[in-house]
């Protein structure tokens, strides 16, 4: 085990006094630390939002990007050098709303990603408007009279769309989370973790105490298999009175987008030395054109 | 008797083969030792429609511009006669299948003077044993026979292109055909077609028959291009898809994204991990990508965007071309950042471009935006073999940190440090002694979250900034053709080169010092150019777009006005011909007016 310290980051968080993406955090390099991956061989790729701005406050590689467009980057990285740990960070709105395509497509890929989801059900960093995973009636600026869509289940969602791991993490208990992040980490595919986090700002519903009266551990879970699709789907949504926390679904019978590429199996594209064509190889391109 | 040069136009509807079978003919005819330009005109479906390939051939100069005459034309239906009769060439012939006789006596009617042979496409076809859909092939093998071309390259082209398709029945019956079409053609019309150009000899001079998009993947494969992910869009898709067939045997990774959107942004990722990357799209593809164009800039990810442009905007005209991309490219994106901007005009421009796109875009850690459109796309050329040689392509890193720089560093690693060049010594992801934290906000020199800092915002702003003085200074100066001591000075940027540089020719022929400037580097606009372009007396800019754009370029950066400007925007390519009589009806013909 690594020290947690290694990836500590000079700045200071501007998130608000008990912010729920602190726990995240913590858990993040908690999760490092047990998996002694080292800053230099990690990438935290972030969209916008607050929960985005992670990668300014742990010492690794990070690139901050767009709102909603952390998957691509990451998965540009992942394809061009499949030997860094890479981990996106975004936001409900980001990761759900603006970047909504995107998920459904790195689920229908399996990059070897693993991507947090900051889901605190409301837009946090724009001041309190109605998120993708706001509920129907949710009042805010933009919807006074209460929400009329119905909010999206990003765990169902990351199912029907063929995800390979599909785990739910609450930032009030961080180290259960550490252990889920880790797992996900370990995972040889897109492995999406939902965290539950509270904005003690704007949603004042969905508070800690409101979680921690209902979250429950599926390890605690008598008989409960993560391999199987029914059941996680039928845990998926499942939400009131009993919100499970933990791995709901993980299968490892799918290959990663990135082992089944060609031009990979001789090693990462981005650290081949770039030398210019041998001879044999331009005669045989030109000859194409003659 | 013999020609130095004909055009041959195949037009038919899509779905016909008109653009394989005349590329396949283009190919024999490159084969046969001629020079051959190719360029094609099609409309935006798959089937239907009315499509055109144009062949230019030349027994001894190089072609690079399209023709305004056409000698020989083939066409497959009756929209083919009624679109180019007026392009012919009164001593020209029209060939056109028996089933169309009523257009036949419409083409007669037209005035063009041209010959119209009623043509046994597809009797012959199934006649010598194949079928249908073999007309062209019979076409083809008439137009070798009129043509005084021999049947050998052709049959070596239809045998390369069908391969062992069912045990090479396939190529065996079309070789069969072509040679029905040669013979018939001979018998029938033998001496009646003056333009007879016959095949030549090279000398030994090694020469390729290639279009702008694969010159343009050459070169960036050559250049060492590791990464490109795109999303369909005409007329960039073929570049994609020729560097995706090559992705494998090269270790190039190969990835087609949901969206323009994130074409882009798995660039920058696969960028910012270390490898050459680039995506490829036209204009409406490329307004989807300018958020992560600004990403790019704020980050100083290199990146490698082709823009093969299309009229616009909007959907526009998809299959025309055009060249109204250029400020927009320049502009693109909020605020202020560096971008390089190259416009190739040729195949073997093209190629250069493509390589040397990474280098400038790694050296000054920034998008280069690289403007082809839809013409230079499609058109090939007989090239210069020596003008493509990969293993002479120099890959230029810039300041790209090894794991043994490490041991330089008196502190941690600044990503965004502060230079005077404004470039910034980069380390990639991975190296045991750094991490490389790089953010789309404005940032520090570690690149930390930084915006209240005033002081800190200047100087980062004014960092990356520099890079484009730096770049600059290396920007290439336009390639003068001509005189130097002009009355006239045509100016282009981009596809339009080997039309401009012909039109100096016949105003040459006919007693007028014209020359031309031929701009690729068209942003930073070349500290070098603005002298060449403030000597010209009397300026003509000639572009494909409907509002003059480099012109506003030019009077920006040197503050000379251009006494006239040339444009087209009808979605079709800048020709010798339009060129020249623009000048006419501007009165400069002769340049005198000017002085």
């Amino acid at each position: 085990m690594l020290d947690v310290k290694l990836y500590n980051s000079p700045v200071r968080p501007t998130w608000c006094p008990g912010c729920g993406d602190f726990g995240i955090l913590n858990a993040v390099k908690q999760a490092l630390a047990e998996l002694e991956i080292w800053p230099h061989e990690v990438v935290f790729v972030s969209g916008i939002g607050c929960g985005s701005k992670l990668p300014d406050y742990i010492h690794a590689n990070g690139f901050t990007t767009l709102h909603g467009r952390a998957l691509p980057v990451a998965q540009g990285i992942k394809l061009a050098n499949p030997s860094l740990h890479v981990i996106a960070v975004t936001g409900d709105g980001d990761g759900y709303g603006i970047g909504g395509n995107h998920f459904l497509h790195a689920l229908r890929r399996n990059p070897d990603i693993t991507h947090i989801v900051e889901d605190n059900m409301v837009y946090g960093l724009t001041k309190g408007q109605t998120s993708p995973t706001s509920p129907k009636g949710w009042v805010s600026t933009t919807t006074p009279d209460g929400s009329i869509e119905r909010a999206v289940n990003p765990l169902a969602l990351a199912l029907a769309g063929g995800a390979t791991f599909v785990a739910r993490g609450f930032s009030g208990n961080p180290k259960h989370l550490a252990k889920i992040i880790a797992r996900a980490i370990r995972h040889k595919g897109y492995a999406l973790v939902d965290v539950l986090q509270p904005c003690v700002i704007f949603n004042r519903v969905n508070t800690y105490d409101w979680y921690r009266e209902r979250v429950y551990l599926l390890d605690d879970e008598p008989g409960y298999d993560p391999s199987h699709f029914e059941a996680a789907w039928e845990k998926a949504h499942e939400w009131h009175d009993r919100i499970p926390l933990g791995v709901l679904y993980e299968t490892t019978d799918q290959p990663s987008y990135e082992e089944q590429v060609p031009a990979l199996k001789d090693g990462p594209v981005a650290t081949r030395p770039l030398l210019p064509l041998p001879d044999h190889e331009a005669e045989q391109l030109l000859a194409e054109f003659r | 008797m013999g020609t130095s040069e004909l055009t041959l136009k195949l037009a038919g509807e899509a779905g016909q083969g008109v653009e394989s079978s005349g590329a396949g003919f283009a190919r024999a005819l490159h084969r046969a030792g001629l020079h051959v330009f190719t360029w094609s005109d099609y409309m935006s479906r798959i089937r239907g429609g009315h499509n055109a390939f144009a062949i230019r051939v030349s027994r001894e100069h190089p072609v690079a511009a399209p023709s305004d005459r056409v000698q020989l034309l083939l066409a497959f239906d009756e929209a083919s006669i009624d679109e180019h009769t007026a392009e012919m060439d009164p001593s020209g012939a029209v060939l056109l299948d028996e089933p169309l006789a009523r257009a036949a006596e419409r083409a007669e009617r037209s005035g063009s003077g041209a010959r119209v042979w009623l043509a046994p496409f597809s009797r012959l076809a199934e006649e010598a044993g194949g079928s249908k859909v073999m007309a062209n092939t019979v076409a083809l093998g008439m137009a070798a026979a009129l043509m005084g071309v021999g049947l050998e390259t052709i049959e070596e082209v239809i045998r390369e292109n069908f391969g062992s398709k069912k045990g090479g029945a396939v190529a065996d019956a079309n070789v069969k055909v072509a040679r029905a079409g040669f013979e018939y053609a001979q018998a029938t019309w033998g001496g009646q077609f003056p333009w007879k150009i016959g095949p030549a000899a090279r000398n030994g001079r090694k020469a390729i028959l290639i279009n702008g998009n694969q010159a343009l993947g050459l070169g960036a494969l050559a250049g060492g291009c590791r990464f490109i992910a795109a999303y369909p869009m005409t007329p960039a898709s073929s570049l994609y898809e020729w560097l995706t067939a090559h992705a494998d045997r090269h270790g190039l990774v190969s990835k087609q994204a949901e969206d323009e959107i994130a074409a882009i942004l798995m660039a920058i990722g696969a960028s910012y991990a270390g490898a050459r990357a680039m995506t490829s799209t036209s204009g409406g593809g490329f307004s989807l990508m300018v958020e992560a164009l600004g990403l790019a800039g704020m980050a100083e990810v290199p990146v490698v965007i082709v823009d093969a442009q299309r009229p616009g905007p909007s959907t526009g005209m998809p299959t025309r071309t055009g060249q109204g991309d250029l400020l927009f490219a320049i502009h693109a994106s909020q605020g202020e950042f560096p971008r390089i901007v190259l416009a190739p005009g040729s195949q073997e421009e093209c190629f250069e471009v493509g390589a040397r796109a990474f280098n400038l875009a790694e050296k000054y850690q920034c998008p280069v935006i690289v403007l082809t459109d839809g013409f230079l796309a499609n058109s090939y050329k007989t090239s210069p073999e020596a003008a493509f040689a990969p293993t002479r392509v120099v890959i230029d890193r810039g300041e790209t940190l090894q794991s043994e720089d490490g041991a330089k560093l008196d502190g941690p690693y600044a990503r965004y440090k502060v230079t005077p060049s404004g470039i910034s010594p980069r380390a990639l992801p991975g190296l045991p002694w750094s991490v490389h934290l790089a953010s789309s906000d404005e940032h520090t020199e570690l690149g930390h979250f930084e915006d209240e800092d005033p002081d800190n915002r200047k100087e980062q702003a004014a960092k990356r900034m520099r890079k484009l003085e730096s770049a600059r200074a290396e920007m290439r100066p336009p390639e003068r053709y001509g005189p130097d001591d002009a009355e006239l000075t045509l100016v282009g940027w981009g596809s339009s080169r080997g039309a401009i540089q012909e039109a100096v020719d016949v105003l040459a022929a006919e007693g007028v010092r014209a020359n031309a400037l031929h701009f690729v580097d068209v942003w930073p606009f070349a500290a070098a150019a603005v002298e060449a372009v403030q000597r010209a007396r009397y300026l003509v800019v000639v572009e494909g777009n409907l509002t003059g754009q480099f012109a506003r370029l030019i009077r920006a950066e040197t503050g000379r006005k251009a006494d006239e400007v040339i444009t087209r925007d009808d979605g079709r390519p800048i020709t010798p011909g339009y060129i020249l009589t623009r000048l006419e009806g501007l009165k400069v013909h002769a340049g005198r007016e000017a002085v």
